[in-house]
C-alpha cells in the first residue's frame, strides 16, 4: 500500500448527501478485474454536464469533498479502487459509511471526518476559487484549505499508522498468531457448536 | 464485587477478543465466513500472498449476485457472467471450502439461506463481504459487512481489527397495526435517524414490537441496519430464535444443542445495560411506508405527500431534495397515492423468506396484476415450500413471474433490470439512483405493499384494499 503522509493538490467540492458505491462503481463493472482501470468506472453514470469532476477547472483534482454519509451502501471496495484509480488520495466530509472508511484506509485513500458546517464553507471556498489547493498533512492531522486556516481532524490511531507507514496489516495480525492459536484452543472447548456439526 | 451489566452486543464482543492493542484496536475472532462471487478480489489478494485459507470449516461460499432467476437448465449466456459463479466454485474447491453453487439444493441469497441451513447462530461473529451481512444479527449474533481486502485478512487469519463500535438500543413498544410489517417498521428506524443515523454504532433492537416479531421479520429488521449507516444491527436470542434453529442441518444437535442454549440464555442485555445512544418509537404510530426519494431516510407513511424543497430552508438541502424528486419524476405536494407504477419486484436478502411470499400472495390472490413484474424467492427450499402451498400459482396467475432464487433484480448483475426511465414498487433495500439499473426509479416497500401496487397499477394502501380478497391474514 502507498504511505499517505502529506499532500497538497486541487479538490473538487461535491454538494451531494449520501453518495452511495452504487454512484460510485455501477454494479455492472463489480466484475471487472482491477486490471481493466477502475478509474474509468468512477461515477460512471454520473457524468452529466456540469457534473464537478468533469469540470476543467477542477482539472487534477486528488481531493474529493462532499456531504454526509459518503460511501454509505455496499461493502464493495470496487468504489474505493475506483477513487484511488481516478487519481484522489483524500476524500472530506461530515460522516462517512463505515465500510467505506474501512476499505478506504485499506487502499491508502485518506477519509477525513469535520464537523457539517466546516465542511459546507470548504465546499463554498472551493467553488469560490476552483482549482483552489487544499493541503493534508496526516502525521499533524491537520488539513488547510483555500483560506489559509489550519483545521485539526481525528483519526483513529491505527488507521493513521497503518496510512502513513503503508502496513498490511496481515503482517501485523501474524505477529498475535500465539494468541490466535491459543483462543482457538481454548474456544473448542468452550464452545463447541461453533464448528457447525455439517453435512 | 458485582459484574459490570453489560448489553447482548458487549457480550459476545468481549467473548471474540484475541488481542488488544495499547491504541484500542482489538483482534477479533470470526466464527463463521461467508462469501459469494464479489470474493474474486480476495482470493487473488491470498493467492498472490501464498496464503492459505486458516479455517475452511468455517468458511461457506454462496453463488447468489450473479445467478439467473430465469431457466437454469441452459449455461448462462453472458460469458463474463456465467465466468463469477464458475470462478467461485473454483476458488472455494482449490481451498476446500463448501460450496453452495447454482445447483445446490440449498442454494440461495447467502443471507437466506444462512439462518435456513442452521450456519447463523446467536452469539457468533459472522462476516462477509456483502454490507447485508447485518441480517444474521437477528439471532443475537455480530454480524457484519467488510471489504475485500478485509475479505483477504479473515480468510488468511480468521481474524479482524476493529475498534469498539458506540452502542444504541432501539426500543419499539406497542402492536403494529394491520398489514404493518417488519419493512415498516424498520423504514420508519431510518426515516427517524437518518441513512447516517446509527454510523458507528451497533443497534440492538428491543421493546415488545420486536420480540413478538418472527424470526423472518426480524432478519427483515437487522437486514437494512446498514442502511441506517449501523455497523450492525442485533436482536436478543428466545425461544422464538431457538426453536427456528434446532434440527437445521448445521445446527448443533443433541447435547451440543442443549449446551448452546443454555449458553444463548446468558446472551440477552443484562437490565442495567447501558448504552450510548437510545430511541424509542411507538409501534402504534408506524404506518405501511414507502420511500419518495433516492435514499433509504426518505421513507413516509404511504398516506403522505411528495415533499416540497421550497419549505426547506437549507438551500443545499433543498437542492439535494430537487435532484431527488427531479431523478424519481415526481412533483411536490402530489399524493404518493396518485403515482403509477410500471413494475414490481418482490424478492432480495430483505423480503424473500416464506413469510413475505405469504404475504405477497395473500394480496394478490384472486387479482390481476397491473403491471409486469417477477417475484424471486431466496432460497430453493423458500421457493419449494411457496410452490407446495401454491403461492406461484398465485403469481403467475396474477400475471407475475417466478424466479429461481438470487439477488437478482435488487442489485441487477445478473442481468434483471428494472429498464431506464421505470418506476418499481420494490421490496428491496435500496434505492440509490441507479441501484435497479441505469435511470430505474425504485420506491422502497412491505412485500403486501408491493402486492397491492402491482394489483392497481399505482402505490397504494394496502389497508384500502377489499379486506374480503386478502385471503389467509
Amino acid at each position: 500500500m502507498e504511505p499517505f503522509v502529506t499532500l497538497t493538490a486541487p479538490a473538487v467540492p461535491l454538494d451531494i448527501a449520501n453518495i452511495d458505491t452504487d454512484q460510485l462503481l455501477p454494479a455492472r463493472f463489480l466484475k471487472k478485474p482491477r486490471s481493466a482501470g477502475y478509474g474509468n468506472f468512477l461515477f460512471h453514470d454520473e457524468r452529466k454536464p456540469g457534473f464537478p469532476l468533469d469540470d476543467p477547472a477542477y482539472a487534477g483534482a486528488r481531493i474529493l469533498v462532499s456531504d454526509r454519509n459518503f460511501g454509505c451502501g455496499s461493502s464493495r471496495e470496487g468504489a474505493v479502487y475506483a477513487l484511488v484509480d481516478g487519481g484522489f488520495r483524500c476524500v472530506v466530509a461530515p460522516s462517512f459509511g463505515d465500510i467505506f472508511a474501512a476499505n478506504a484506509a485499506k487502499n491508502g485513500l485518506l477519509t477525513v471526518t469535520l464537523p457539517e458546517e466546516t465542511v459546507a464553507l470548504l465546499r463554498r471556498q472551493l467553488q469560490a476559487t476552483p482549482g483552489a489547493a487544499v493541503t493534508v498533512d496526516l502525521p499533524a492531522q491537520s488539513l488547510t484549505g483555500p483560506d489559509g486556516r489550519a483545521l485539526s481532524f481525528a483519526i483513529d490511531p491505527f488507521k493513521k499508522e497503518c496510512l502513513v507507514e503503508g502496513l498490511d496489516d496481515v503482517a501485523l495480525t501474524l505477529r498475535q498468531q500465539d494468541a490466535i492459536d491459543a483462543f482457538d484452543r481454548t474456544d473448542a472447548q468452550r464452545r463447541p457448536w461453533v464448528v457447525p456439526a455439517g453435512k | 464485587m458485582t459484574a459490570q451489566p453489560r448489553s447482548l452486543f458487549e457480550k459476545v464482543w468481549d467473548a471474540h477478543v484475541v488481542a488488544t492493542r495499547p491504541d484500542g484496536q482489538a483482534l477479533l475472532a470470526i466464527d463463521r465466513h461467508f462469501l459469494h462471487e464479489g470474493s474474486f478480489h480476495a482470493f487473488g489478494m491470498i493467492d498472490h500472498a501464498g496464503r492459505k485459507v486458516r479455517r475452511p470449516e468455517l468458511t461457506f461460499a454462496v453463488a447468489d449476485h450473479y445467478v439467473p432467476s430465469h431457466s437454469r437448465s441452459k449455461p448462462i449466456a453472458d460469458p463474463e457472467i456465467a465466468n463469477m459463479v464458475t470462478m467461485l466454485e473454483a476458488n472455494a474447491g482449490r481451498h476446500g471450502l463448501r460450496h453452495f453453487g447454482l445447483h445446490d439444493p440449498a442454494q440461495g441469497i447467502v443471507h437466506v439461506l444462512a439462518p435456513e441451513q442452521g450456519l447463523t447462530l446467536p452469539g457468533l461473529t459472522i462476516v462477509c463481504g456483502d454490507s447485508h451481512t447485518s441480517t444474521h444479527g437477528a439471532f443475537g449474533a455480530l454480524a457484519f459487512g467488510i471489504g475485500a481486502t478485509e475479505v483477504s485478512h479473515v480468510l488468511a487469519t480468521q481474524t479482524l481489527w476493529q475498534r469498539r463500535p458506540r452502542t444504541m438500543r432501539i426500543t419499539v413498544d406497542g402492536v403494529l397495526g394491520p398489514h404493518v410489517t417488519a419493512k415498516d417498521l424498520i423504514l420508519a428506524v431510518i426515516a427517524a435517524i437518518g441513512a447516517d443515523g446509527a454510523a458507528g454504532h451497533v443497534i440492538e433492537y428491543a421493546g415488545s414490537a420486536i420480540r413478538a416479531l418472527s424470526m423472518e421479520g426480524r432478519l427483515t429488521v437487522c437486514n437494512m441496519s446498514i442502511e441506517a449507516g449501523a455497523r450492525a444491527g442485533m436482536i436478543a436470542p428466545d425461544d422464538t430464535t431457538f426453536s427456528w434453529i434446532e434440527g437445521r442441518p448445521f445446527a448443533p444437535k443433541g447435547d451440543v444443542f442443549d449446551r448452546a442454549v443454555a449458553h444463548w440464555r446468558t446472551l440477552p442485555s443484562d437490565p442495567d445495560a447501558v448504552f450510548d445512544r437510545e430511541v424509542t418509537l411507538d409501534a402504534a404510530d408506524i404506518a405501511p411506508a414507502m420511500t419518495w426519494g433516492t435514499s433509504p431516510e426518505t421513507a413516509v407513511p404511504v398516506t403522505a405527500a411528495v415533499p416540497d424543497p421550497a419549505a426547506e430552508a437549507d438551500p443545499v438541502r433543498a437542492g439535494q431534495m430537487r435532484k431527488m424528486l427531479d431523478y424519481m419524476g415526481l412533483t411536490p405536494g402530489m399524493a404518493l397515492e396518485e403515482v403509477t407504477i410500471d413494475r414490481v419486484f418482490i424478492g432480495s436478502c430483505t423480503n424473500a423468506r416464506l413469510e413475505d411470499l405469504r404475504a405477497a400472495a395473500a394480496v394478490l390472490r384472486g387479482r390481476r396484476a397491473a403491471v409486469p413484474g417477477l417475484v424471486v424467492p431466496g432460497s430453493v427450499p423458500v421457493r419449494q415450500q411457496a410452490e407446495a402451498e401454491g403461492l406461484h400459482r398465485v403469481f403467475i396467475d396474477a400475471g407475475l413471474e417466478w424466479g429461481e432464487p438470487g439477488c437478482s433484480m435488487c442489485v441487477g448483475i445478473n442481468g434483471d433490470l428494472v429498464p431506464a426511465g421505470e418506476r418499481c414498487a420494490s421490496t428491496t433495500n435500496r434505492n440509490f439512483p441507479g441501484r435497479q439499473g441505469p435511470n430505474a426509479r425504485t420506491h422502497l416497500m412491505s412485500p403486501a405493499m408491493a402486492a397491492a401496487a402491482a394489483a392497481t397499477g399505482k402505490l397504494t394502501d394496502v389497508r384500502k384494499l377489499d379486506v374480503r380478497k386478502l385471503g389467509v391474514s
